[in-house]
């Protein structure tokens, strides 16, 4: 009977001290031993296809983190799907991941309207939504939507400080803005005329331009025709390099602001004309691969061979692909601090408990930062101006909300 | 007023990317009878195959020629191959067919050739003409070069026997072919000749708007228009309407309505324009016998 | 001879084929026709959530297709920028939920009554073009929809470039359905009825002076047709279609934003319609379920350029069947009868 009540004893002393181990897996959606799922949809076709470089260069980063291992020995499955930046085609495509894929999160999806559309049905189902890839200040709300975290800096807030360096610097000037007729371009707008305050009759000609007209060389000829002497621009990549270049082309020299987001040297201010940006003032939070301040920085030479070696067919000196890095690595961050409670719950938890995360992409001093309170990623920004050869620093950072 | 013939210009910059692309479309009307709404998108990608050869070091006008050849052999294969078949097909197959090319052609390039926007050299001197203000050196060259492009045209098509062909093709192919006309190789040309004047188009529009696979997507409509306003069987409308559009387009952006409505009223005005003299301006009205 | 734009209509069939919509009059095409509703009715007990999804999706592209066809396979009149009135049928619906408190149910017919009374008025000017020109008409409708929807002085009712986000319906009488079901059989409902209220139109005197309006406009108006009023009511009643489809998929996808409506938009439903088979009921349901699945299946093929795929895909099915399956089904039945 004793050996039979020991024997028992034994067994389950060792069944309760085995289970601590065993709680302590804990498996979300999309989790196994082996794999961790994680999905986007990404504007690989239609207006925003110069985009889908963000999706490939994620896709190539986590090919290379499986390489070396993966994560806790677990690999990433990625799954991204194209949406043609199209609403609805995104709703359908994250109902997909979800209902079909059961992914453990989602993130890096780009683009404000398809963003918007599955806000409410990823909140309601408790889904992860990271790294948003624009920076609309809708998706900094944790009381209402605290499944969804934004990346890029808010643009209304870069906008604040381009009003205020324009108050500080030239009180007295004539602002003419061309903007993008979406939600970017009116964002920033906005943000601009609330950084003015009082101050926003300072503006005296606004443009807009469609993401689809040919050229913006009509709207620069007016603005010019208004005697602005500060032209402050909110447009993208191909936009920006027409305007940079019939701004100097018809001899009009106002003090000019850019749009972070668009001021990639390869991209844009090589076909605009390098001579022609010289002074262009802008804000910025990551490296660019070309610039001359970054030639000897180990970061590039890392940039360089991960890029020669996942995605040789690419052009290595376009800028797009830093800040596709730059989340990749913050996702990849968030989840090997999970460990092995690889749950949605937690997985939120880490990605808005990151403290003073550093990569060698972003800017010395540019830390990434998040609260439950506050989702907001970056919370400085440094100020640039073209000289040349790059975006050189000005001053410290800024700060950001 | 300084500003005001400055938009004039830029309008009329713009207005020759418009006319080009709607003197191919008119092109292949004038031979088909029918509308390819993938002219843009080949347009573009001939561009891109006129940029891989330079970027791998020929020269300029050996990439150009070499372009405007390999585009012409481009069209011409896909009437063969293509557009051949559906010659006993509903008007509308026609229309889903060039839709279908608009697409390959423009996913094809986004994949080949990436999205990012790609500067292309112009050939043309940039020593200002008229003072770069105004026109630059090579607004004055491309807007040169359609109107010579149209000066062929219309010699070709009013002096040579294979424009008389040509025309006789599109008039009536049945009767055509019983005076011995090779209507199929007819219509081959007419497709050859209008990829050959997209790739010519393209490659003076793109030094102006940059070369990626978007170039030409907000341009269709305009284009189209174009040739419409300008009479869809009139090479001359074609050119003249889109120069017209495009300082339309400005001079309504800039002082009438404002840029956020400008494509909404542009378009209504051209429709409008068309309600009224339905076979624009310089083309032929055709009586139709009941 | 008159170009083929002049009048699209005339060799939209190919000759000999009856014109006429054929009623199903034999027992074994109702039957047939029981069974598909039934086997309808019961696609949400089978499928998961996200194929309820993409299947009512479905339906709503077919009745946006059932409306396209009307104006352009039965009437001859081309239209190069549906999505226009798919938008505003979806924008009506959003704002009379959004801003005005409008259940659901009814907000889609008071944007089908929106939608008809804006294609009307789009119709009467629209009489003066033919083919070409029609389609330019359309096609500029079409860009510059959009455009307009982000005007900044609308932006208080149509919540300019940031859209209108809609609540989903909760089934009624605490019926023990997800709401993705309900949605599915509220959709299927409307979908019937527009299907039977098309096929009454087109059999009765309207749905022959339509036709007969493609085939010989000259004709038609020397019987006694009054044509100016018939194409505008054409356009109208295809409008209001269209746009009772977006109220419908402004509700299923709980989203209305300037973007989701672009000519692309315009330029699938025609190749939908196409593809389905012009002057064909049925074509529009095959229609819907080529536009809906063959872009996922195109990605599935090659995730680099799964718009080629798209486009190779459309290129030879207009080979194999330029009158779309709707017209090939027709043909096969005409070799087998």
């Amino acid at each position: 009977m004793t050996k039979i009540w020991k024997a028992f004893v034994v067994v389950v002393c060792a069944t309760v001290l085995a289970m601590p181990a065993q709680a302590q897996k804990k498996y979300g959606p999309g989790v196994s031993d082996t794999e961790i799922k994680i999905g986007q949809t990404m504007a690989y076709s239609g207006p925003a296809s110069s985009y889908g470089a963000l999706g490939k260069v994620q896709a190539a980063y986590f090919k290379m983190i499986n390489e070396q291992g993966g994560i806790n020995g677990r690999k990433i499955n990625f799954i991204s799907l194209d949406d043609a930046f199209s609403p609805p085609k995104t709703v359908e495509g994250v109902r997909r991941l979800i209902e079909q894929e059961n992914v453990l999160a989602l993130f890096g999806m780009i683009g404000t309207a398809s963003n918007a559309a599955v806000h409410r049905y990823v909140n309601s189902k408790k889904i992860p939504h990271l790294f948003i890839t624009s920076g609309a200040t809708k998706w900094n709300d944790p009381k209402d939507f605290p499944w969804t975290l934004p990346f890029y800096p808010s643009y209304h807030s870069e906008a604040v400080i381009y009003a205020k360096h324009i108050l500080a610097t030239k009180p007295g000037a004539k602002i003419a803005v061309l903007f993008q007729n979406d939600d970017y371009g009116k964002d920033y707008l906005k943000g601009f005329k609330e950084g003015l305050g009082a101050k926003a009759n300072m503006i005296v000609a606004e443009a807009s331009y469609e993401l689809s007209d040919p050229t913006v060389d009509s709207q620069i000829i007016s603005l010019k025709a208004s005697g602005a002497d500060v032209l402050v621009q909110f447009i993208l990549n191909k936009a920006a390099a027409q305007a940079i270049r019939k701004v100097h082309d018809l001899g009009w020299r106002p003090t000019r602001y850019l749009s972070s987001t668009s001021t990639s040297i390869a991209a844009v201010l090589k076909p605009a004309g390098i001579d022609k940006a010289v002074g262009i003032y802008s804000l910025a939070w990551y490296k660019d691969p070309v610039a001359k301040q970054w030639e000897n920085d180990p970061w590039l030479k890392e940039h360089q061979a991960f890029m020669k070696k996942y995605l040789p067919q690419d052009d290595a000196t376009q800028s797009t692909y830093v800040p596709g890095v730059l989340i990749a690595q913050t996702m990849v961050q968030v989840l090997k601090a999970c460990g092995d409670e690889l749950t949605r719950e937690n997985v939120l938890k880490q990605a808005t408990t990151l403290k003073d995360l550093q990569f060698p992409g972003l800017l010395p001093g540019i830390k990434l930062n998040t609260s439950p309170a506050d989702y907001a990623m970056l919370h400085a920004l440094q100020m640039v101006q073209f000289d040349g050869t790059q975006w050189a620093r000005q001053g410290e950072l800024m700060s950001v909300k | 007023m300084d500003a005001f013939s400055q938009q004039v210009f830029a309008g009329i910059a713009t207005g020759s990317i418009y006319a080009s692309v709607a003197l191919a479309l008119v092109m292949i009307y004038q031979t088909t009878h029918h509308v390819n709404f993938a002219q843009g998108e080949m347009a573009m990608f001939s561009t891109f195959i006129a940029w891989t050869m330079i970027q791998a070091g020929l020269p300029y006008w050996w990439a150009f020629a070499a372009t405007v050849a390999i585009s012409f052999v481009l069209g011409a294969a896909i009437e063969l191959l293509i557009m051949r078949r559906l010659k006993n097909s509903p008007v509308l197959a026609w229309v889903v067919v060039s839709i279908g090319l608009l697409v390959v052609f423009h996913s094809l390039a986004g994949w080949i050739f990436d999205y990012n926007i790609k500067s292309f050299p112009s050939p043309f001197p940039s020593v200002a003409g008229f003072g770069v203000t105004y026109l630059s050196a090579h607004d004055l060259g491309a807007i040169g070069v359609t109107f010579v492009m149209l000066a062929l045209l219309f010699v070709f098509f009013r002096f040579t026997p294979l424009g008389l062909a040509m025309r006789a093709c599109a008039q009536n192919p049945v009767s055509s072919r019983l005076v011995g006309i090779r209507v199929g190789w007819i219509l081959a040309l007419g497709w050859g000749l209008a990829g050959a004047l997209g790739a010519i188009g393209g490659m003076m529009v793109a030094p102006v708007v940059y070369l990626d696979p978007h170039m030409m997507s907000g341009v269709l409509i305009y284009a189209f228009a174009a040739a419409l306003l300008g009479g869809i069987d009139s090479p001359l409308g074609a050119v003249l309407g889109g120069f017209i559009v495009g300082v339309l387009e400005n001079l309504i952006g800039t002082y009438a309505i404002g840029t956020e409505l400008k494509l909404s009223v542009a378009l209504v005005l051209i429709v409008a324009v068309l309600t009224v003299r339905p076979s624009g301006l310089l083309g032929k009205v055709h009586v139709v016998r009941v | 001879m008159a170009s083929d734009y002049e009048s699209v209509a005339a060799v939209i069939l190919p000759a000999g084929s009856s014109v006429a919509a054929k009623a199903p009059s034999s027992l074994r095409s109702r039957a047939a026709l029981a069974a598909l509703l039934i086997a309808a009715c019961a696609l949400p007990f089978v499928l998961q959530n996200y194929h309820i999804f993409q299947a009512t999706m479905v339906l709503v592209y077919a009745v946006a297709l059932l409306g396209l066809n009307l104006l352009t396979g039965y009437n001859g009149q081309i239209s190069l920028g549906h999505g226009a009135f798919y938008a505003i049928g979806a924008y009506a619906a959003a704002i009379l939920m959004d801003r005005f408190g409008v259940p659901y149910w009814l907000s889609v017919p008071a944007a089908g009554a929106c939608c008809l009374a804006v294609g009307f008025l789009f119709g009467l000017p629209a009489l003066k073009l033919e083919g070409l020109y029609l389609a330019l008409a359309t096609f500029a409708l079409g860009m510059a929809l959009p455009q307009l929807l982000k005007y900044k002085h609308l932006e208080a009712w149509t919540g300019g470039v940031g859209g209108l986000v809609l609540t989903k319906p909760e089934a009624p009488f605490a019926l023990p359905l997800d709401p993705d079901q309900w949605l599915y059989l509220f959709v299927l409902a409307v979908t019937v009825l527009m299907f039977v209220v098309a096929r009454n139109l087109l059999h009765g005197s309207v749905g022959r002076a339509m036709i007969a309006i493609r085939d010989q406009a000259m004709a038609a108006e020397t019987m006694g047709i009054n044509n100016a009023l018939c194409k505008s009511l054409t356009f109208g009643v295809s409008a209001m279609y269209t746009g009772v489809a977006g109220a419908l998929g402004a509700i299923v996808v709980q989203f209305v934003a300037p973007e989701s409506f672009t000519i692309f938009l315009s330029i699938t439903l025609l190749v939908g319609v196409v593809v389905g088979g012009l002057a064909s009921i049925p074509g529009a349901l095959y229609g819907a379920v080529f536009i809906q699945f063959i872009p996922n299946i195109a990605e599935k093929i090659s995730k680099a350029a799964p718009w080629a795929i798209y486009g190779v895909i459309l290129i030879a099915l207009m080979f194999v069947m330029p009158t779309g399956v709707a017209g090939a089904i027709r043909a096969v039945r005409a070799r087998f009868a």
